[in-house]
This record gives structure tokens, C-alpha cells and sequence, in this order.
């Protein structure tokens, strides 16, 4: 097992590295200048322009900021945002429990739902239950998040008046944040009410995350379910009489659960990747709001700091999947 | 478990908080951006403005609400020399700082805040010229004050002279505008003291009527109203700003009653929002321009009646229509008609093609083909510049000019479009800075600023003269005459197709009172009330 973990482990290595050059090459490519575009309409004198880009390094050859910000990385320096003049990493660690707790809520409610529903989905295959199923993750999937969650707005906020519009809890509770996680820090303060609150806040982000990995979960699991039911094992298991619900709960799903832990494990790309959408449009202060900006003020230091720790939390979740993923199924481990 | 015991007595303080807040008259405004911090002077967007210079600080001299005139701030009263090289100003005693969790201060505003609020901008020996790594005082710059600023001197604890090098007429609309902010000079040296010089721009400290009271990163940031402001404590307790990105979410916050006040809401909304018993939706016309700039040294443009020629071909009361949606009016001057010195007298450039082409034909320009600049982003004085250049395209295509649409992305646009030889003609635009005419006559077309924002590269000696003699004289009157005879060279010689000046939109709730727009563009809550 501790071979099989090195043997991964091993395999990051790289992964970084090249992750590395791309989140640097990337922001690069894009045309556009952070230090022109802070300068605002009177723009910049070129004699200014030239001590800004020296005091961020933006003037070295190109090979030699690359080693000055993985020289950086580690030291654990992620350098200085060009825009707002905070250390990058205080403003990932202030900014990251909200995307957490927002994609947590998420997959918890894309498991929940998605499981259930191909398994049923799986059982019942070719029933009215199935193909309605299946329609609505395939419309789910198909759904770009940003006009999903404004219509989510628009019929239960606006329209019925249930849920809030945006944000993360009601502006008359004024937490200050100790873990970050705001249905947590309300229960720390004992703060009933905004424990509540912050539920209601947490309904629309999350189902508008939750969409797409629901989805891919229902028909992973319809179909991982139906190939498992078709093995000649399940139909021992039946012939020897045992219950419906033993043969499909028992022998098939457990049987069935191994592509459905890696689909899991790969939603996090996905759930950050939707963070970014979800949170711009329900103003929730988290790491894919703060990605957009930055990118969009091409401030170089944070998008490159930002995507590689992104990147490294993805892979550390892959990880944990894989490592599951051989304790589920120890044949993993022998290959 | 340290952490938790700071959380629970935090706890109960903020249940204190909550149970003091429901008497408390709270404004929550929906704002379009988080603020890159909290210090006026090295930041230059109008949402850093609003979350720190209009409810933290105060200047010299003031804009009045609604209006681009100056009144006192915390200045009583100035003097200026004849020569207009001296400027005295009597600073009004009484004014007390913020006092905040993290600073009590032990005395009043005097001399030595207002020294050290420009002296920081300025010299670069002050301890805090390069407090925040990589900052730029973009504005301090882009005034030109350290071309004018000779000195400033303490002459004692509440006079203050400023010595310039040459005249200046518009010196006290500059510092007016939000980099001229009076910082506290015992707040900051306590900082430096304790080696933490960056926290003057997240835990501000100011004489404004807000105080700040907390910031979380994107999303909320809370006020409340100063008790010992010296204009005496505002009408509300606690402002909120809640940052919503998106128009549409914003629209639906106030509907939904989760923010009292939002601004830039999307033109197509308009309607719809004025529609709603709930809301009254105010507005006014902007202090900007959109305009598009033909670069003059080039061939054919260089020739007046050519660019005259184009400019009659293009059908702008059509495009106003189509583009701005009601939210704009056709420009006829370079500068806005709310602004003092406009002149009403002028006629704009008839929309003939008949003899935009017979002009043409008379200027021996036949097959013209022209590089025609659309803007990547949407701007108030210009929603939508792609669609704008579509439209020029068909007038001119109908005179028999080929245009050819091009586009970059905003920073290398703007690089691009300020080189002198830069072919073609470029969509632009300017939002007023102090509301005084040479901060768009001089800013846009002087000789000196071409390479830099004299986009048609246009340097006439007739209005150079004009506005050039209107910066120093200080006398309004013969300002105004000045600046209106520069409009009558400007609509001759046509450096630029003035095309339009945007309106800008403010909805809010009817329990929302006292606000006023302002032409600037900022957003003030100090006059604001709000019924229960």
C-alpha cells in the first residue's frame, strides 16, 4: 500500500512542474499589462511604468521569472498581488473556505441525489422513472451555470420570494470569521439565527454547483449499475434467492461504487471550475470570483499562485480518491 | 482553542451588536466591485473611491453634492496670490479623527496631516512613498502636481501655504478629487513605528462621516456613522456595502429588498425598474464624452474638410438610438452641457451624406479606406463600441469610404491607439475628473499631451493659446470666455466626431431619501435618510 502511495505520489512530481509553467505561460499569453491596466484612464508616465515593472520583476527575461516565482513557491512565498498589494496566499486562505464550504454543500448534495437516482435509474432501466431521469442529466449537464443560476434567482427569489438573491448570511449577523465556514462559525458563536441564515445563502450556489456533478454521478452510476447487473454473479446472487434489495445493495453496488469514487473524485475539477461561474454570479467571496478578477486585471502574481494552488488541492483530492479507490479494490494495489 | 475563545467573546460581542441594531438606521448599498483597498491615492477606480474617500475622508475643499462647484472641506477658507503662485489655506480647527479599534487619536487635524497627505505622494524620501509594494500615485501623477508644486509649507497649526510653480487655475478643483484625502499624520507614523505601514490601507483612518468598521474580502463592508463628524453625525447608523458583481443579481437584490441603493444597472433594465412601485430610479447626465479621434498628421485626415466630410456622414442621433438604449445624448462639444463654460451656440455637423461625399469628391479623396477602432469594453460614455463601429461603417460605406473594424484587448488598445502614428480613426472617451473644462480640453487635445491622450495627435496653435491662457487666470468669467472660444475652433477644425455623453441610472428604494447624484460619478451617503 505505502509503495502504491509513493508510486502516486511520485507521479505529482511532474504534474506540478508542468502545472507550474502553465499557469505562468498562460496569463502571460493573454495580451494586456497588470501595471497598465491599474493605472486608470490618465494611464502611466513610461518613466513610472519602467520602476513599476522593475519592482515586480516584470522586466527579467522571461526564463528568469519563472525561476523567481517557483524560487518562491518553495519558500512558501506566492508573491504580492499586483492589484491589491496583499500576500496571495492570505488571500487564498481567507477566501478558500467559502469555495469549500460552497462545493462541499455541493457534492454532498450531488451524491445524495445522484446515487439514488441511477441506481433506480438502473433498476427500473427503460421504465418512464429511468428516461426521466436520464433526460434531466443530460438537460442538467448540458445547462451553462451562469444563465442557470440566474434564472435559479429570478423564479425563487425574485418570483416566489424563498430563498435570498446572493451573498453568503444576512447582513445583520456580523461574524467575524474563525474557521471561515460560515454555517460553522455561526454554530461556534451559538448563533442560532445565523446558523439558519446561512443555510438559506448556501441553497441556490449549491444546486446551481451541484448540477453538473449530479448529473455525471446519476449516469456513471445507471451505468456502472446496469453492467454490474448484467455479471453472472448477480444473477447467482438472485438465483440463490436472495431479496432484491440484498442483490442490488449488496452485491451490485459495492461491485458498481468503484467508477462511481473516481467520477466523485474528478468532480472536484469540475466543482472548481463551476465555483468560478456559481460564485460570480451569487457575489460568494471564494477563490473562483477572485480568479475572474484577477484574470481580468491581469494581475499575473495571483492567477499564477492562485491556479497552482487550485491545481494542488485538485490533486490532493485525486489522491485520497486513489488511495479509496485501492482500499475498495485491493487488485489496484497488486497492479 | 485560543482561536475559539477569541471567537466566543467575539460571540457575545456580537450579539450585542445585534441586539443594539434594531433601533439602528442601517443603508445597504449593492456596489459593482470590491475596492483594491482602502488609500485614495494610489488607487484609481471609481469603487475604490466610494469605499474609501467619500465615506472615510475629507479634502481641502469639497465637491457640493450633486454639483462640480468646490466649497470648503476642511479647509474654511483660502487665499490666493495675484500672480496665482500662492495658495493660503485656514484649516478649520475642531476636526477630530477617527477614533476605531485600532487608533485613538490624542489630537485634532492640523497642518501637519495636510502636509503629509501630499508630501507622501510626492517626496520620495516620506516613509511611506513606497509603503505597498509596487504602488503608483496615479493620480497625483496624472494632475501633474509634482509639474506645479513648488512647496507646501506649515505656517502654523492651521494655515497651510502652497507655493506652485506656475499658475494653475483649476489647483483647487484637483484637490477636490479623491487623491488629495487628508490623512492622519499621528495614525501613520504610529504605523511606521510599529513597522506596519500597510495597514494605513486596509484600517483606514479619516475625518469623514463614516468610520470603517470591517472588511470582508469581496463581499461586504461595513461603516458606521462617525458621532463626532464635524459636520455633525449623519442621519444613518451603519452602511453596508454588499459587492454584487453581476447588473442582473444586483437588480434582483433590490427588488428583493436585500440592498436599499445599487449603481450601473444594465440600460435594458431601466424600464422595468422605473415600472416598480418600490423603486424611484434617479438620474443624470455623466460628466464624460465618447468621441472618436481621427489621427490629424496622417493623409487624408490631416485635411480639415475630410475629417468635416466624415464626420457629416455619420448619422449619430441613429446610433444614440440604437447603442445607448435612452441612456444617452447626442454630444455636440467636447465637454458635457452641465458643465460650466459649454456653449450652447454651437452647431454640430449636419447628418448629410450629399455633402459629406460631394466634400469628398471636392477634396480629390476617392476609394478612402480607414482603420476603424472599436473599444473591447463597455463604458458608460459607450456601451457598446463594436456596434457603434458597424453603424459609422454603413454611413460611411454610403459615401463611398471603406471602413475596416479594428480591435485589442483594453491596455494594448489604449497603448496602440496613443501612438502618433496610429492610422485611422479611434473610439475613445473621458469621464470628468474635477468637473473643471481643462481637465477635458487640456487632458485630451493640448500639444503636450500627444503620445499620451491626444489621440488625433492634434496640436492647433489657435486653441492651444485658448486653453493655455485659461489655466492662469483663476477669473471664471474670462475662463468661460476662453474656453468657449475653444469650442468654436474645436467644431471647425473637428480633431474628433463628438458623439455622444452618457446618462447614468441610480435605482433605489422609497424608504431611500436625501440622495443626489453626482455628475463625478461618485457615490456620497452622508445626506442620505432612510424611513423604516
Amino acid at each position: 500500500m505505502l509503495r502504491y502511495i509513493l508510486q502516486k505520489l511520485a507521479l505529482i512530481v511532474p504534474t506540478v512542474i508542468g502545472i507550474t509553467i502553465a499557469a505562468f505561460a498562460f496569463i502571460r499569453l493573454l495580451p494586456g499589462d497588470p501595471i497598465l491596466a491599474m493605472a486608470g484612464q490618465h494611464g502611466i508616465t513610461p518613466e513610472r511604468y519602467e520602476i513599476l515593472k522593475e519592482q515586480f520583476g516584470f522586466n527579467l527575461p522571461i526564463w528568469q521569472q519563472y525561476f523567481n516565482y517557483v524560487g518562491g513557491v518553495l519558500h512558501g512565498d506566492f508573491g504580492i498581488s499586483v492589484a491589491t498589494k496583499r500576500p496571495v496566499l492570505t488571500e487564498f486562505l481567507t477566501l478558500f473556505p467559502a469555495t469549500v464550504e460552497l462545493a462541499l454543500v455541493a457534492m454532498i448534495i450531488a451524491v445524495a441525489l445522484g446515487i439514488p437516482a441511477g441506481i433506480f435509474a438502473a433498476v427500473k432501466r427503460g421504465s418512464w422513472f429511468d428516461q426521466i431521469t436520464m433526460g434531466v442529466a443530460l438537460t442538467g449537464y448540458s445547462m451553462p451555470i451562469f444563465w442557470w443560476g440566474l434564472l435559479l434567482i429570478i423564479f425563487f427569489s425574485g418570483y416566489l420570494g424563498w430563498t435570498p438573491v446572493s451573498g453568503r448570511i444576512a447582513l445583520n449577523f456580523f461574524l467575524k470569521p474563525i474557521t471561515g465556514f460560515m454555517t460553522i462559525d455561526s454554530l461556534l458563536y451559538g448563533n442560532w439565527p445565523a446558523f439558519v441564515s446561512s443555510l438559506r445563502y448556501l441553497i441556490l450556489p449549491s444546486i446551481a454547483l451541484a448540477t453538473i456533478p449530479l448529473a455525471v454521478i446519476a449516469r456513471q452510476t445507471r451505468s456502472a449499475m446496469l453492467e454490474v447487473l448484467g455479471e453472472e454473479y448477480v444473477r447467482t446472487a438472485r438465483a440463490k434467492g436472495l431479496s432484491p434489495r440484498r442483490v442490488v445493495g449488496l452485491h451490485a453496488f459495492r461491485n458498481a461504487l468503484i467508477p462511481v469514487v473516481t467520477t466523485i473524485g474528478l468532480q472536484v475539477g469540475t466543482l472548481m471550475a463551476g465555483a468560478i461561474l456559481t460564485e460570480t454570479i451569487f457575489s460568494w467571496p471564494g477563490i473562483g470570483k477572485w480568479m475572474i478578477d484577477s484574470i481580468s486585471k491581469r494581475d499575473y502574481v495571483v492567477v499564477q499562485s492562485g491556479l497552482l494552488l487550485i491545481a494542488l488541492i485538485v490533486m490532493a483530492v485525486n489522491l485520497i480518491v486513489d488511495v479509496l479507490y485501492a482500499v475498495i479494490n485491493p487488485r489496484i494495489r497488486v497492479q | 482553542m485560543k482561536k475559539l475563545m477569541q471567537g466566543m467573546m467575539l460571540a457575545v460581542a456580537t450579539l450585542a451588536v445585534c441586539a443594539g441594531a434594531a433601533q439602528a438606521k442601517q443603508l445597504v448599498f449593492c456596489s459593482e466591485a470590491s475596492p483594491a483597498h482602502f488609500d485614495p491615492g494610489p488607487t484609481t477606480g471609481g469603487n475604490d473611491f466610494d469605499a474609501s474617500s467619500r465615506t472615510i475622508y475629507n479634502r481641502l475643499v469639497e465637491f457640493k453634492h450633486g454639483g462640480t462647484d468646490v466649497e470648503p472641506g476642511l479647509a474654511e477658507s483660502w487665499d490666493v496670490s495675484e500672480d496665482g503662485l500662492t495658495y493660503t489655506f485656514h484649516l478649520r480647527p475642531g476636526v477630530k479623527f477617527h477614533t476605531t479599534s485600532y487608533f485613538t487619536p490624542t489630537r485634532d487635524f492640523n497642518a501637519d496631516d495636510v502636509i503629509f497627505s501630499f508630501e507622501r505622494q510626492w517626496k520620495e524620501d516620506n516613509a511611506y512613498y513606497n509603503y505597498l509594494e509596487g504602488i503608483s500615485w496615479d493620480y497625483f501623477q496624472g494632475m501633474d502636481m509634482p509639474k506645479f508644486l513648488k512647496s507646501i509649507e506649515k505656517v502654523d497649526d492651521l494655515t497651510v501655504k502652497m507655493t506652485l510653480n506656475e499658475p494653475n487655475a483649476p489647483m483647487i478643483a484637483n484637490l477636490g478629487m479623491d487623491f488629495a484625502s487628508i490623512m492622519s499624520k499621528e495614525y501613520a507614523d504610529q504605523l511606521d513605528a510599529a513597522g506596519t505601514k500597510e495597514l494605513l490601507a486596509s484600517q483606514p483612518v479619516g475625518t469623514g462621516p463614516f468610520q470603517f468598521v470591517d472588511y470582508q474580502t469581496d463581499a461586504v463592508i461595513r461603516y458606521a456613522a462617525f458621532p463626532d463628524y464635524w459636520k455633525g453625525k449623519v442621519a444613518i447608523d451603519d452602511l453596508i456595502f454588499a459587492i454584487t458583481t453581476d447588473p442582473a443579481v444586483r437588480v434582483q437584490k433590490l427588488k428583493a429588498g436585500e440592498c436599499d441603493i445599487m449603481d450601473y444597472p444594465n440600460p435594458a433594465d431601466i424600464a422595468d425598474l422605473q415600472a416598480d412601485t418600490n423603486l424611484t430610479v434617479a438620474e443624470q447626465e455623466g460628466l464624460n464624452i465618447g468621441y472618436l479621434s481621427y489621427n490629424t498628421t496622417i493623409a487624408p485626415m490631416d485635411n480639415v474638410a475630410v475629417r468635416k466630410a466624415l464626420n457629416m456622414a455619420i448619422n449619430k442621433p441613429a446610433i444614440i438610438d440604437a447603442v445607448y438604449q435612452g441612456a444617452g445624448q447626442v454630444a455636440v462639444n467636447l465637454i458635457p452641457p452641465t458643465m460650466w463654460s459649454y456653449d450652447k451656440d454651437i452647431v454640430d455637423d449636419a447628418y448629410d451624406p450629399a455633402a459629406a461625399k460631394a466634400a469628398l469628391e471636392a477634396a480629390g479623396v476617392k476609394d478612402l479606406t480607414i482603420d476603424l477602432w472599436a473599444m473591447p469594453v463597455s463604458r458608460p460614455y459607450n456601451p457598446n463600441a463594436a456596434r457603434v463601429a458597424e453603424l459609422i461603417q454603413a454611413d460611411w460605406a454610403a459615401v463611398g469610404v471603406k471602413a475596416n473594424i479594428v480591435t485589442y484587448e483594453w491596455t494594448e488598445y489604449r497603448e496602440l491607439g496613443k501612438a502618433k502614428d496610429r492610422p485611422g480613426a479611434f473610439q475613445i472617451g473621458w469621464t470628468g475628473d474635477n468637473g473643471d473644462p481643462d481637465n477635458f480640453f487640456a487632458t485630451l487635445f493640448s500639444c503636450s499631451a500627444i503620445g499620451v491622450s491626444n489621440y488625433s495627435s492634434w496640436c492647433n496653435d489657435d486653441f492651444e493659446k485658448l486653453i493655455q491662457d485659461a489655466k492662469k487666470t483663476s477669473d471664471q468669467a474670462e475662463r468661460t470666455k476662453l474656453y468657449e472660444q475653444a469650442q468654436v475652433v474645436f467644431k471647425e477644425q473637428a480633431p474628433a466626431l463628438t458623439l455622444a455623453h452618457s446618462k447614468v441610472f441610480m435605482p433605489m428604494n422609497k424608504r431611500v431619501s436625501g440622495f443626489t447624484m453626482d455628475p463625478l460619478g461618485i457615490h456620497r451617503f452622508d445626506n442620505v435618510d432612510v424611513t423604516e
